[in-house]
C-alpha cells in the first residue's frame, strides 16, 4: 500500500484547562480517500481537525500530511491542506470573491482569477460573487467557507459537519463538489452526525469517542461485519401474541400484530429463515409477504458508543 | 518566505482603514486642532516661549507622538483582536505562514496607517503655527520606529485582551496619562527636581523628547539614549510577541 497522506501516531491533545480532548489517537489515511469521522457531540473530531491543521498544538505524538511533520514542517503540511471549520467563521463585511482571493494569497499562491471563479460557479456562489458576506444566508456562507478552503488547490480537504443545518438541495449539491474533488485525487476527511450520509458517501468511517478512535475500516465491509439483517414477515391474520411454539427465535410483533420482525446476524452461517418459516407453517400461520431489511450504520454507532459507554 | 500571505494581510488591513477613511482621519485632526486653538492660541498666547520656540508649536511634537502611540496600539490591537473574536484567526493559524510573516502584516499596517496619520497632523500644524524642522530626516525616522514599536505593543494586547474592554483599557489608562505626563506639553527641566527624577522613568519621556529634537535641536535627554530607549522598547515587543507565538499563548489551543 502507498504511504498514507495523513498519518497520525498516539497524538495526545490535552487542552490548557488539563482536559484530554484527545487520548491517544493512531490513524492512516490514504490517499484519495473520502474518511467519514463519526462521533458523539464533544468526542473530539474538531479538535482532532484543529491539530492536524495548526489551530491546536499537539500535546504529545506525531501528525505527518503527505510526510511532513505538522509542527517542524509546518508549511509544506499546511500548503496541501484546506479546512472547512464547524463554525460559520467569516468576515462579515467582506465581498466573497474578496474573501476567497484572501485564502488563496494567504496560502502563498499567485492570484489565479480564472481557477477562483470556477470555484465559485462550481460552489453555485457566482451570483453572488460581489456580496458582502453579511448579506448571505446560512448555508450560502457554509458554501463561501468551502470556497476559501478550496481556493489554494489542497489535496487534503477536511469538511466539519459540511452539512449541519443546510438544506437538502444544498447537501446534494456539496456532496456533488465531494465527489468531483474525489475524481480529481483529492483526499477528503469529513464529521458528520447524518450516517447515512456517512455510509453514501466515505470509502471508510472512523468512530471517535472520549478522545479515542473505537474503529476504522471499510464502509461496505463494516455494513457486513457488524449488520444485523431484519427478515419482515406480513401475516395474513394479526396476531396477539407470539406462539410459545416460535419462541426459540429472535422474533417481535410489529404492525398491529400483523408482522413478524425476524432479526438475525448476516455473518452467521445460516441465517435460519427456511427453518422458521417451515415452524411458522406448523404452527398454522399463514404467510403473506416476505421482506428483508439490513440495519443502518447508524444503530451500528449507537451500539458501538454504547458499548463504549457502558464498558 | 510566504511573502504573499504577508502583503494580503497588510493591504486587507490597510482596506480596513480606507473603508472608514473619514472615522480615521477626522477625529485625529480635529482633535488636534482643539489642542491647537485651548493649549496654542488660548493658554499659549500667555506663556512664555520655550528654549527658544513659541509654545503654540513647542506642543507640536508632542501631540503628533500623542495621536500616533494611540493610534499604532488602538489599530495594530484592533486588528489581530477582530479575527480572534469572530473566529476567522483560524484561517490565519491554519495558513502557511510564520509568526514573522504574520506580524509584519498586521503590524506593518497598523504603523503604516499611524504614520499617515502623523503626518497629515503634522501638515494640519503648519495651518496654525510657524513651524520649521531641523532634522527632517531625524524627524521622519523617530515617527516611524515609533509607529512600528507602537503597533507590536498593540498588536500583544490584541491577543492578550479578552474582551473589547481590555482592549480600549490600556491605551485610555496607560498610553494617555504616560503620553501627557511625559513632556508632550512641557519641557522636564520645567518640572520640581524630584517629579524629573521620576519623569525618567517614563518610557514616553525620550520618545518625545528624541522627536522634539529633531524639530527644534533641544532634547530633555540626550538624543542617543531616546534612541537607545526606543531600540530597547522595540526589542522588548519583539521578545514578547515572540514568546506569545513560540507558546501560543491566547491564540493557538
Ligand atoms: N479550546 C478548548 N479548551 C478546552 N476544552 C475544549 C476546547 N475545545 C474543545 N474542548 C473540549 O474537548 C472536547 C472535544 O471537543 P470537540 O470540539 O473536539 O468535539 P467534537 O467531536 O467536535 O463535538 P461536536 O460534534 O459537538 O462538534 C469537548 O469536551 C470540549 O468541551
Ligand atoms: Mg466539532
Amino acid at each position: 500500500m502507498a504511504a498514507p497522506i495523513v498519518s497520525i501516531s498516539n497524538l495526545v491533545k490535552a487542552y490548557a484547562g488539563g482536559f484530554t480532548a484527545l487520548d491517544g489517537i493512531d490513524l492512516s489515511i490514504q490517499r484519495g480517500e473520502i474518511l467519514a469521522l463519526l462521533g458523539p457531540n464533544g468526542a473530539g473530531k474538531t479538535t482532532l481537525i484543529s491539530t492536524i491543521c495548526g489551530i491546536a498544538t499537539p500535546s504529545s505524538g506525531a501528525i505527518r500530511v503527505g510526510g511532513y511533520d505538522v509542527v517542524e514542517d509546518f508549511r509544506d503540511a499546511r500548503r496541501m491542506i484546506g479546512l472547512v471549520p464547524q463554525e460559520l467563521t467569516l468576515e462579515p463585511f467582506e465581498k466573497v470573491r474578496d474573501t476567497v482571493r484572501f485564502s488563496r494569497g494567504l496560502f502563498g499562491k499567485p492570484r489565479d482569477d480564472a481557477y477562483l471563479d470556477q470555484v465559485l460557479k462550481d460552489l453555485s456562489l457566482w451570483d453572488k460573487r460581489d456580496n458582502k458576506i453579511v448579506t448571505l444566508s446560512g448555508g450560502m456562507k457554509r458554501r463561501v467557507l468551502i470556497a476559501k478552503a478550496l481556493s489554494h488547490e489542497p489535496d487534503v480537504l477536511f469538511l466539519d459537519e459540511p452539512t449541519a443545518g443546510v438544506d437538502v438541495e444544498l447537501r446534494r449539491d456539496m456532496w456533488r463538489v465531494v465527489e468531483a474533488l474525489k475524481a480529481k485525487g483529492t483526499t477528503i476527511i469529513l464529521t458528520t452526525h447524518y450516517i447515512e450520509e456517512a455510509e453514501a458517501i466515505a470509502d471508510r468511517i472512523a468512530v471517535i469517542n472520549k478522545g479515542q478512535i473505537m474503529l476504522v475500516e471499510e464502509t461496505a465491509a463494516l455494513m457486513d461485519r457488524m449488520g444485523r439483517k431484519e427478515a419482515v414477515i406480513d401475516l395474513a391474520a394479526p396476531l396477539s401474541a407470539i406462539p410459545e411454539a416460535l419462541h426459540n427465535y429472535d422474533l417481535s410483533l410489529a404492525g398491529d400484530g400483523c408482522q413478524l420482525i425476524y432479526g438475525y446476524d448476516t455473518s452467521a452461517e445460516r441465517t435460519g429463515i427456511r427453518r422458521l418459516l417451515n415452524d411458522l407453517e406448523a404452527a398454522g400461520i399463514t404467510m403473506r409477504d416476505l421482506s428483508t431489511r439490513q440495519s443502518s450504520l447508524e444503530e451500528v454507532f449507537v451500539k458501538l458508543v454504547h458499548a463504549e459507554d457502558a464498558a | 518566505m510566504n511573502l504573499t500571505a504577508t502583503l494580503v494581510i497588510f493591504r486587507y488591513e490597510m482596506k480596513r482603514f480606507f473603508r472608514t477613511i473619514l472615522q480615521s482621519l477626522v477625529s485625529p485632526i480635529i482633535s488636534t486642532s482643539l489642542y491647537f486653538v485651548v493649549f496654542g492660541a488660548a493658554i499659549g498666547a500667555r506663556m512664555e516661549e520655550i528654549e527658544g520656540t513659541s509654545y503654540g508649536a513647542f506642543i507640536v511634537p508632542g501631540l503628533i507622538m500623542l495621536t500616533v502611540l494611540t493610534q499604532s496600539i488602538s489599530n495594530a490591537s484592533f486588528g489581530i483582536y477582530f479575527p480572534k473574536f469572530i473566529g476567522t484567526i483560524y484561517e490565519i493559524l491554519s495558513a502557511p505562514v510564520s509568526s514573522l510573516e504574520i506580524v509584519i502584516g498586521y503590524v506593518g499596517a497598523a504603523a503604516v496607517k499611524a504614520l499617515m496619520i502623523g503626518l497629515i497632523i503634522l501638515a494640519t500644524s503648519f495651518l496654525f503655527v510657524p513651524l520649521s524642522i531641523a532634522h527632517p530626516v531625524w524627524m521622519l525616522a523617530f515617527l516611524v520606529m515609533t509607529c512600528i514599536c507602537f503597533a507590536m505593543f498593540g498588536f500583544i494586547i490584541g491577543i492578550l485582551a479578552k474582551n473589547f474592554e481590555q482592549l480600549q483599557l490600556v491605551p485610555l489608562l496607560v498610553v494617555t496619562p504616560l503620553v501627557f505626563l511625559g513632556g508632550s506639553f512641557y519641557s522636564i527641566s520645567m518640572l520640581p527636581p524630584v517629579w524629573q527624577t521620576i519623569s525618567l522613568f517614563n518610557p514616553v519621556v525620550y520618545l518625545v523628547s528624541g522627536f522634539r529634537w529633531s524639530f527644534f535641536g533641544v532634547a530633555d535627554v540626550p538624543i542617543g539614549l531616546s534612541l537607545l530607549a526606543i531600540a530597547a522598547f522595540t526589542a522588548l515587543a519583539f521578545g514578547t510577541i515572540w514568546w506569545i507565538f513560540k507558546t501560543g499563548y491566547r491564540i493557538r489551543d
